[in-house]
């Protein structure tokens, strides 16, 4: 720190605890309080940044969250980096290790400052314009380096490893902003009763009583402010219907009141605890939102505006009452406005030296005021340039007269202070998807009425100066509070909030209006007057785009980029548009403003994803048998969210070696699997077979209880939705199962149809998908296994393929069903899933007598293809209808209706062309096509060529010595015999087309 | 061959000081209409509530109201008869009477800082004016869908479908973790 | 996250909920009878309407219903929710 230039007492940093800080590789230090800005500014660096495009040398422009140039990253460890945060923001703590950005090798000697030596051939739109042709250079040449170049920081490479936290909240009231006007929106609104929430961006309550000189004269209520300020804020800590959030940014307004805050918990600490979440996001539902953003000073665009010592004036101010620090010994004030008058008389009472005061308007009373100060005050006046190039070192002034310029004058200075004004923060306002009313007196864009429930309060809606300020919050903090704790009121109630806002007291016009666009200089502006800092854009470049040709603000906003990134407008949008209005020859409003886009300020991705990452971010779905397979060293595959059993691999095996010995155990003696992720659904009710029949293809007054059916359900469009057993437990009872992956949505569908189009129906619908335990035991040896096991009589006659028996297994509960999914002797156990482990190993135990095999998903996949079983979403694709699949014999074709049955009857659908499920043999059995290859009717057809469909299912079987495939394709069963042709990546394959039914094609094995 | 009708195993799930596992019970779905509530609650001798979302209880029996026809039955374990009681009382009334004891767990959160927990996940105002003791919805927290019902001021029994159980009780337990 | 009043449970937050398309649009009692056109327009043809639309959605994650509402394209609000089978109200009409 340098001596001389920290006040010696004052404002918010504690002296007495001083804080060590590394800023590119430099040790600094700073005390408790300070901001990396602050403390930087103390330590004498005022060059903090390059900018974007030219990497001119660029210091601090403001104090607060709209500062567009000293953008930092702050590294806390390989991992904790943090590209692209506002100096002006970051806390500084003991160790604390901060970079600037966008320059190499270093901030002072920065090699991409040579684009500010070609600047004048870079002018807006460069890029579009420049890089054109070759066409085929932009790809390997122009784009990728032009991307090394842009771009604000670097976003760090390893994964985050700090966890992040979420709340909803609720409340009556939220205050954003606890600046004067929030403070006394929350305590009219506590006062009233409501639940509230205020929040605040800032490490303190008090917004811009932060920046008061410390002897401030200032009242509110009759007190002095500070002291209101603290009462305000003691009373509303302690009253436990309000929640007081600091480091809190709304970022966000969505519908129906809810707010997105992010809160940032740990990153001003030094040593943040491992377990607390570094942020946490809330998302808040309020019945009433009063917004008390405040407002941004404006800059003033003239020529040199942007070199490192030039800041706003208000800035200027905090820094100095608020962090003690002095920005500079001699300094020069630009002004439009009354109120920067007040940081000259500041920064002249600790011992600044003000040069002047130049005042772009005629004399006036603030002007009196800062003669009697001694300051001398230049009205009416110019800028004509500024000198120095890593920091400010001189100014061109001079006033504008009718015939010509009077009193050019060069005034050495190390800081110029400016301001053209107060812009209110009217973002969350227009995000609420409220409108915009310019105000002619004010010359800004005020909030106007917003379709939501919220209400603008204080300097955000134009309503200057402190009194007027905290009574405006007052009002609208105890008027919240009475619409929200209405009794009439439900919810939200969004609807009537419109045109409210508009119902609220126009502010009182200012003394100044200030000003905004490009500061008048008489004759040609010499070097370039920046708009928008972030994005090096100036007056120039605006005026180029509207010589182009746009006019609409969104396009030339796009095409100069002014107002974009993390600035979005806060400093820049104002000026912009007074550039392009007063080109054009029309008033703002007309002109209109581009949208203010979420957030407000950068959101960390991590605090969106919150809890929900890692071993989070999905449910892990477990079946009662998964431990029993974890603990044989199953590999699992995810389907869903369930972990299924792929295959169970005995040492040395890898995948096929296991699925090959999985699959020729379960046809040569029994294999077991664990089939509980089917979906299943109790349809219950005296309607229940009616239900079934208008809704699957298949026709089920023929069902006896007892027995079971392969159904098959389609959307009303015809295509195969998805399929399963249907078994009648009773008369009004079936036990439906589906896939897996389609439980939810057959379910869904289910309730569609019976709640929207047969709600006379008497028939209702339970999920039992995890109440049961499936185990299927498949094999020649099934029965053996079972026998003795149940009390259900297993004899062929007495219990024959698709057959439903209630009973029990060892004493447990059970439904038995005897069907298969492998073409062999199966039954598959249902018990209620606590039970599946224990009946799952009893099983095991008195199958390892024959043999018995656990196999998994993958076994499961070429049993069912051997028999030429489906899949639904593997072999089909939402555009295959039961008769593609070759599944014609289960459709109800006597009943009159079913949900399909209609586009089924269409001639389309019955096309002779269209895409069939077919066996495809390759000659050379060992070769095994791909999934997904497509199918081709010629040898060697020219690319592109037309397939005619492609392999949907395809393995090699043990069972069979060789490799079996189905695929789609078109006309394919009137194909049968027809050699045609597979492209691989390792040459064409011929195949043969087939029936689908590889193995056992009699169907005798399912007898045992 | 051993009897294995006491052979369950529940799914694991992290017990900690604000959340424990529920004993076993027994679970029905009841679905039909008015007269059918009203004979369910007669038979039962437990108020079965019409009112949308709220539970109605009798010493260890309750009846959670889930849908405008559909009821949640929770009865203590051993009490496997009170179906059939249950389905001669409604013989003739078109209903739906499913056992689905074994598709869910019922967890336990409770403490003072119940809410502030189940806020992590839960988008629903839990406060005690806008879900007061006795209310009770399925609803989801972060991705699973639970039944939540407020059987206390600090204290709410959740119902998770058995698979989500080990998902629920990590996500409360990392959401107290330097929070709480 | 939109707040949705069901009819059944009253206001809730949107996760809760599936949307499921436009309202009012009944399956035909006969479709074999039904024209090709027709049958592609019921399937297929919706609105795409700036201003008050008539939706369908479902209280998945609560009780389960169906229920129509009519919402505010502009501005995401909704007029009313009401159940079904119940005629769609005037626009505008009471909550």
């Amino acid at each position: 720190m340098i001596e001389g230039l920290r006040t010696g007492h004052g404002g918010q940093v504690d002296r007495g605890r001083p804080v060590h800080f590394q800023f590119d590789g430099r040790r600094y230090q700073g005390f408790a309080g300070d901001t990396l800005a602050s403390a930087l500014l103390a330590n004498g660096v005022h060059l903090m940044g390059r900018s974007f495009k030219y990497h001119r040398p660029r210091g601090l422009l403001a104090a607060g969250p709209e500062e567009p140039n000293a953008l930092v990253t702050v590294r806390r460890d390989a991992a904790r980096v943090t590209p692209n945060l506002r100096a002006t923001q970051v806390e500084i703590y003991e160790g604390l290790v901060a970079e600037s950005q966008n320059r190499w090798p270093s901030l002072r000697f920065d090699v991409g400052a040579i684009n500010d030596f070609f600047s004048p051939f870079i002018p807006a739109g460069f890029y579009y314009k420049t890089f054109m042709w070759p066409r085929r250079a932009w790809y390997s040449l122009y784009e990728p380096r032009i991307r090394a170049a842009a771009g604000l920081g670097t976003a760090p490479t390893l994964p985050d490893p700090d966890r992040y936290a979420n709340r909803f909240a609720h409340c009556d009231v939220l205050v954003v902003g606890a600046g004067p006007a929030g403070l006394a929106a929350a305590t009219a609104a506590a006062q009233a009763g409501a639940r509230v929430i205020l929040a605040d961006e800032q490490a303190q309550a008090g917004g811009s009583l932060l920046s008061d000189a410390a002897g401030s004269s200032a009242l509110i209520e009759g007190r002095p402010a500070t002291q209101w300020l603290t009462q305000a804020l003691a009373a509303l800590t302690s009253n436990p219907r309000v929640t007081v959030l600091t480091r809190t940014t709304a970022f966000g307004y969505f519908p129906h009141n809810l707010v997105a805050l992010s809160e940032r918990i740990t990153d001003h600490l030094a040593t943040p605890s491992p377990d607390a979440p570094r942020e946490r996001q809330w998302q808040v539902r309020a019945r009433e939102v009063v917004i008390g953003a405040g407002a941004i000073e404006r800059p003033l665009v003239f020529s040199g505006n942007d070199r490192p010592g030039i800041l706003l004036a208000g800035a200027a101010r905090t820094f100095l009452n608020r962090y003690g620090v002095l920005p500079g010994t001699r300094a020069v004030l630009v002004t439009a406005d009354d109120a920067a008058y007040q940081a000259a008389l500041d920064l002249q009472d600790a011992g600044v030296f003000i040069a002047c005061i130049a005042d772009t308007r005629a004399a006036g009373a603030a002007g009196e005021r800062a003669r009697a100060a001694g300051i001398p005050v230049l009205n009416d006046a110019c800028v004509l340039a500024t000198q120095g190039r890593r920091r400010v070192n001189a100014i061109e002034l001079a006033r504008r007269t009718d015939g010509g310029l009077a009193e050019r004058q060069t005034q050495p200075c190390d800081l110029v202070l400016m301001s053209g004004g107060f812009t209110p923060s009217v973002h969350l306002h227009s995000q609420s998807r409220g409108k915009l009313d310019w105000s002619e007196a004010l010359q800004v864009f005020l909030p106007g009425a917003s379709p939501e429930r919220c209400r603008s309060a204080g300097a955000c809606r134009g309503v200057f100066g402190l009194e007027a300020a905290v009574g405006d919050g007052s009002a609208a903090g105890a008027a919240a509070a009475r619409d929200a704790l209405d009794p009439r009121r439900s919810g939200v109630d969004p609807g009537g909030a419109a045109g409210r806002a508009s119902a609220q007291v126009a502010p009182a016009p200012a003394q100044s209006a200030g000003f905004s666009g490009a500061l008048p200089v008489n004759g040609r502006v010499r070097g370039r007057a920046f708009v928008d800092w972030q994005n090096d854009v100036t007056s120039k470049d605006l005026a180029l785009a509207l010589r182009e040709g746009f006019r609409s603000i969104e396009h030339v906003k796009r095409y100069t980029t002014t107002g974009m990134a993390t600035d979005q407008g806060k400093t820049s949008n104002l000026n912009a548009l007074g550039i392009v209005a007063s080109a054009l020859k029309r008033t703002p409003p007309q002109v209109g403003l581009t949208t203010f886009r979420m957030p407000y300020t950068p959101v960390t991705f991590g605090s969106f994803a919150g809890l929900q990452r890692g071993e989070l971010f999905d449910p892990v779905r477990r079946t009662p048998m998964y431990d029993w397979a974890a603990a044989r060293g199953a590999v699992f595959e995810d389907v869903g969210l369930w972990k299924r059993a792929r295959y169970f691999p005995r040492s040395g095996e890898d995948m096929h070696a296991a699925v090959n010995r999985e699959c020729r155990a379960a046809r040569s003696g029994c294999g077991i699997f664990d089939a509980s992720t089917l979906g299943k659904i109790e349809v219950v009710g005296p309607d229940a077979v009616t239900f079934m029949n208008r809704l699957y293809v298949n026709a089920w007054n023929s069902l006896a209880v007892g027995r079971c059916r392969y159904g098959i359900l389609t959307r009303d469009d015809g295509f195969i939705y998805d399929d399963g057993v249907v078994a009648r437990i009773s008369d009004q009872v079936f036990h439906v199962t589906t896939t897996t992956g389609g439980a939810p949505r057959v379910l869904a569908m289910m309730e569609d149809y019976l709640q929207t189009e047969w709600n006379e129906l008497k028939v209702w619908l339970t999920s039992t998908t995890e109440q049961w335990a499936v185990i299927a035991v498949q094999g020649p040896k099934a029965r053996a296994v079972l026998e003795g096991l149940v009390d259900v009589d297993l004899a062929p006659a007495a219990f024959p393929h698709m057959s439903v028996a209630r009973g029990h297994i060892l004493g447990v509960p059970m439904r038995l069903f005897r069907v298969s999914f492998t073409g062999e002797l199966g039954y598959e156990v249902n018990v209620p899933a606590d039970f599946g482990r224990a009946v799952w190993e009893a099983i095991y135990e008195r199958g390892q007598a024959h043999g018995m095999t656990p196999y998994g998903t993958e076994a499961m996949h070429v049993l069912r293809a051997e028999k030429g079983y489906i899949i639904v979403g593997q072999d089909t694709d939402g555009t295959v209808t039961p008769e593609d699949a070759g599944l014609s014999w289960a459709v109800g074709k006597s009943k009159p209706d079913y949900v399909g049955k209609r586009s089924l009857a269409r001639p389309a659908m019955s096309a002779p062309e269209r895409r069939q499920l077919v066996g495809l043999t390759t000659r050379d059995g060992a070769v095994v096509l791909e999934e997904g290859a497509q199918v081709l009717a010629q040898s060697g057809a020219p690319v592109p060529t037309r397939p005619l469909g492609f392999v949907t299912s395809s393995y090699f079987s043990a069972n069979l010595g060789r490799s079996i495939a189905m695929g789609l394709v078109s006309g394919g069963r009137a194909r049968t015999g027809q050699t045609l042709y597979v492209p691989t990546e390792h040459g064409e394959v011929a195949v043969e087309v087939t029936g689908t039914v590889f193995l056992d094609p009699k169907g005798e094995r399912i007898n045992g | 061959m051993a009897d294995l009708a006491h052979a369950r195993t529940a799914p694991l799930v992290d017990e900690n000081r604000w959340l424990r596992m529920l004993p076993d019970v027994c679970r029905w779905v009841l679905r039909g209409d008015e007269p059918v509530r009203a004979a369910a609650e007669a038979a039962l001798g437990l108020p079965v509530p019409a009112e949308a979302c709220r539970a109605g209880t009798s010493g260890e029996r309750a009846a959670l109201w889930l849908g405008p026809d559909e009821w949640l039955l929770i009865a203590p374990e051993g009490q496997e008869g009170l179906a059939d009681r249950l389905a001669r009382a409604l013989e003739g009334r078109p209903h739906s009477l499913v056992d689905v004891s074994h598709r869910q767990v019922g967890l336990l959160v409770h403490g003072d800082v119940a809410t502030t927990l189940l806020a992590s996940g839960c988008p629903l105002d839990l406060s005690d004016r806008a879900f007061p003791v006795g209310m009770c919805t399925r609803t989801v927290l972060a991705k699973a869908e639970v039944v939540l019902w407020r059987t206390g001021v600090d204290e709410f029994r959740l119902e998770v479908w058995r698979s989500f159980a080990p998902y629920v009780t990590q996500f409360l337990a990392e959401s107290a973790r330097g929070t709480i | 996250m939109l707040l949705i009043n069901c009819p059944y449970c009253g206001e809730r937050p949107e996760p809760e909920f599936v949307y499921g398309g436009q309202a009012h649009i009944a399956r035909p009692a006969q479709p074999a009878g039904v024209e090709a056109q027709d049958w592609a327009d019921y399937l297929y043809r919706r609105d795409n309407v700036r201003g008050v639309h008539a939706e369908r959605w479902r209280h998945t994650r609560g009780c389960g219903r169906f229920f129509n509402a009519l919402r505010d394209t502009t501005t995401d609000h909704f007029l009313a929710t009401y159940k079904v089978g119940e005629p769609r109200p005037a626009a505008g009409g009471t909550r």
